[in-house]
């Protein structure tokens, strides 16, 4: 990460006595691609139109490019947004619409219609400016939208939930399609989500958000792996939570007793700091393994079939543990040859400490 | 099968409904306004013979009316005097629709809507009769701008002239013209002036690159619906126009009555309503390329 293009300084913002963001600190990178990620009504989205210009804060500082935008109007701000309806304009061609924003640029007609003709083709559409806009896709309209910002070459790309109108392949495409614009053109990306696995697919940090605070901020990876919360755990993919009983805080590790799977010591980057409630582990289905035929490993429980649900490429089991009144979610990959358990089957379980959290 | 089956299964399709369905007001439609204008263009052939109608086919009354300086000039006077109208109300009526779209809460519209039509609740002559006393030479107007020392002596141009029969018709139409250019306000995707703001566009900038052009199908209606029927208003001529502000529809009404000559004002009536449709549609066609594909 190369120097901070946008500093978010205890940002704050009310609807009267609404508290929609709840003082955000954060710095995003040059070039980065950052997602803003949390349920509906968490504050992602007024972040963003704070950060475009359309609203404004009720507290702290939005800095971009070491310039803070209070009092900014949104055509002053050195960004540009892909909306989540796309906003095309109807009444305008395609490329009238990829060109709507060079009115006052300097370039010569000729030029403005290179340009234009070139953002059409980085999205893929060339040879579409001459259709009429009301006629595209929904697919089509997102790639009008991307043009139409990127032909500005703004310093940040606002994107709020831009894929959430499409199918699920069309998404799928479309989130290859837009990591790879953005490394072609080196601009930093906000991207606003509540779909995990999409933020997970394309961001190189993303910020999970919940009542107007960011909860945690962290790459991909180590979100998956190491959330900060429970909260953030069950929001980001599945997690299995366990209750849990210290056994030793020792210093640095921690040792803990979890009923059903037994004894764990955990390292500190396993044990985020808490409120101080109930102990409880968190495990990953993936990061448990049932065992076949005389298969062993190293820390392995017992437990019973109780549901089995079968996705093709996995299959998931909901295993209830001897000796604790837990159920365990596990996900096995289908592989030729590997067995598919059946409800009320006997299994064994490998787990790995190194895969736990504990929460408190 | 019978024949009464089938005219119950004929009945009960999707078009056989729908034919039923718009069958009443299509009789009424035809009898109540189809048949009249046959009527009035049959009589535009006939002529009047002192006191029967001489029903030999001629042209010679649209000879007389494309010759006759007076109908003419009646005709062009009414086609100024309904533009003028058009303009002024469409001008004042869309800030209003815009204020109420744009600037009202939400949960207000209606208020504001029906706020509008308040006028409507007094009637139309009644209305025209106010204008006349508000206009008078001893009037309000007058008495106010004279009390505040604005003007010496009454203003004359205000009454009994062209310029109070504008007056009068931009306020009877003033909420024909705001509803649908609200209408097609309210249609306009908030997110598309965002994105103008965000494409580097000011609010003007904005206003005039995509509020105005996507608003243009209800400033279309807005233009139809006060310029067709203003054309043909005789009352308002008659009550406030004088000498100077008459227009065709009084030498329409002129010629049915007092002048008994029915085919010589069935005449005038159809050059007036070709007139009207010539110029709606050479309209509709001019702003096709904001209106089209929407």
């Amino acid at each position: 990460m190369r120097g901070p293009i946008i500093t978010l300084e205890g940002v704050q913002k009310y609807y009267g006595e609404y508290h929609a963001l709840r003082g955000i600190d954060a710095e995003i990178g040059q070039g980065e691609f950052f997602s803003l990620l949390g349920p509906s009504g968490c504050g992602k989205t007024t972040l963003l139109r704070a950060i475009a210009g359309f609203e404004d804060i009720s507290g702290g500082r939005i800095l971009l490019d070491g310039r803070d935008m209070d009092g900014v109007p949104p055509n002053r701000r050195p960004t540009n947004m892909v909306f989540q309806s796309y906003a095309i304009f109807p009444h305008l061609s395609v490329a009238e619409n990829v060109g709507f924003g060079l009115r006052k640029s300097p370039m010569s007609g000729a030029e403005k219609k290179t340009a234009v003709g070139e953002a059409l083709e980085m999205v893929g559409l060339g040879g579409y400016g001459g259709r009429a806009a009301h006629a595209l896709s929904g697919g089509q309209r997102q790639r009008v939208a991307l043009a139409r910002a990127l032909i500005l070459k703004p310093k940040v790309l606002l994107l709020d939930e831009p894929l959430s109108a499409l199918d699920k392949k069309m998404r799928e495409q479309m989130q290859t399609e837009l990591r790879r614009l953005q490394r072609q053109v080196g601009i930093t990306f906000i991207l606003v989500t509540h779909d995990q696995e999409e933020a997970l697919i394309m961001s190189d940090r993303i910020a999970v958000m919940f009542e107007g605070g960011i909860a945690q901020l962290a790459p991909p990876q180590d979100l998956y792996r190491r959330p900060a919360s429970r909260k953030v755990g069950e929001f980001i993919g599945m997690m299995n939570f366990l209750p849990a009983r210290l056994i030793e805080a020792g210093n640095p590790s921690v040792e803990v007793e979890v009923p059903g799977l037994g004894r764990a010591i955990l390292e500190p980057d396993q044990c985020p700091m808490g409120t101080g409630g109930e102990i409880s582990i968190g495990l990953r289905p993936e990061s448990m393994t049932l065992l076949f035929d005389g298969q062993n490993a190293e820390r392995v429980a017992q437990g019973v079939v109780e549901e089995r649900t079968y996705y093709g490429d996995m299959t998931y089991y909901d295993i209830r543990l001897d000796g604790a009144p837990n159920i365990v979610q596990v996900s096995m990959r289908n592989m030729p040859g590997r067995r598919v358990l059946d409800r009320g089957d006997r299994a064994d379980l490998a787990w790995d400490a190194r895969a736990m959290v504990l929460f408190c | 099968m019978s024949q009464t089956a089938r005219l119950r299964r004929a009945f009960r399709t999707d078009s056989g409904k729908g034919l039923t369905l718009v069958a009443p007001p299509f009789i009424y439609a035809l009898v109540m306004l189809a048949a009249p204008l046959g009527t009035i263009l049959l009589f535009s052939f006939w002529t009047q013979d002192f006191l029967t109608i001489d029903r030999t086919f001629t042209l010679d009354n649209y000879r007389e009316a494309l010759s006759d300086p007076l109908y003419s000039e009646l005709l062009f006077r009414s086609l100024r005097i309904a533009g003028a109208v058009t303009v002024v109300t469409v001008l004042l009526a869309f800030p209003i629709a815009y204020f109420v779209s744009f600037h009202v809460r939400p949960d207000r519209k209606s208020l504001w809507l029906f706020l509008i039509t308040i006028p409507f609740w007094t009637s139309y002559l009644i209305r025209v009769f106010l204008w006349r006393v508000i206009l008078a030479f001893d009037g309000p107007v007058n008495g106010t701008l004279m009390g505040l020392g604005i003007i010496d002596e009454p203003l004359s141009w205000i009454l009994y002239n062209a310029n109070a029969v504008i007056i009068t018709l931009a306020h009877a139409f003033a909420p024909f013209a705001i509803l649908p250019i609200f209408v097609s306000l309210e249609k306009i995707d908030r997110s598309l002036l965002e994105a103008a703001r965000d494409l580097g566009e000011s609010r003007v900038a904005t206003f005039f690159r995509v509020t105005l052009p996507l608003a243009m199908p209800g400033v279309l209606a807005a233009i139809l619906i006060v310029f067709i029927p203003t054309i043909g208003d005789y009352v308002t001529p008659r009550l406030v126009g004088g000498s100077g502000g008459t227009m065709i529809a009084n030498m329409i009404q002129t010629q049915f009555m007092r002048l008994n000559n029915a085919p010589m004002g069935a005449t005038l009536a159809v050059i007036a309503m070709l007139s009207v449709t010539v110029i709606s549609l050479l309209l509709v066609f001019v702003t096709r390329r904001w209106t089209r594909g929407r």
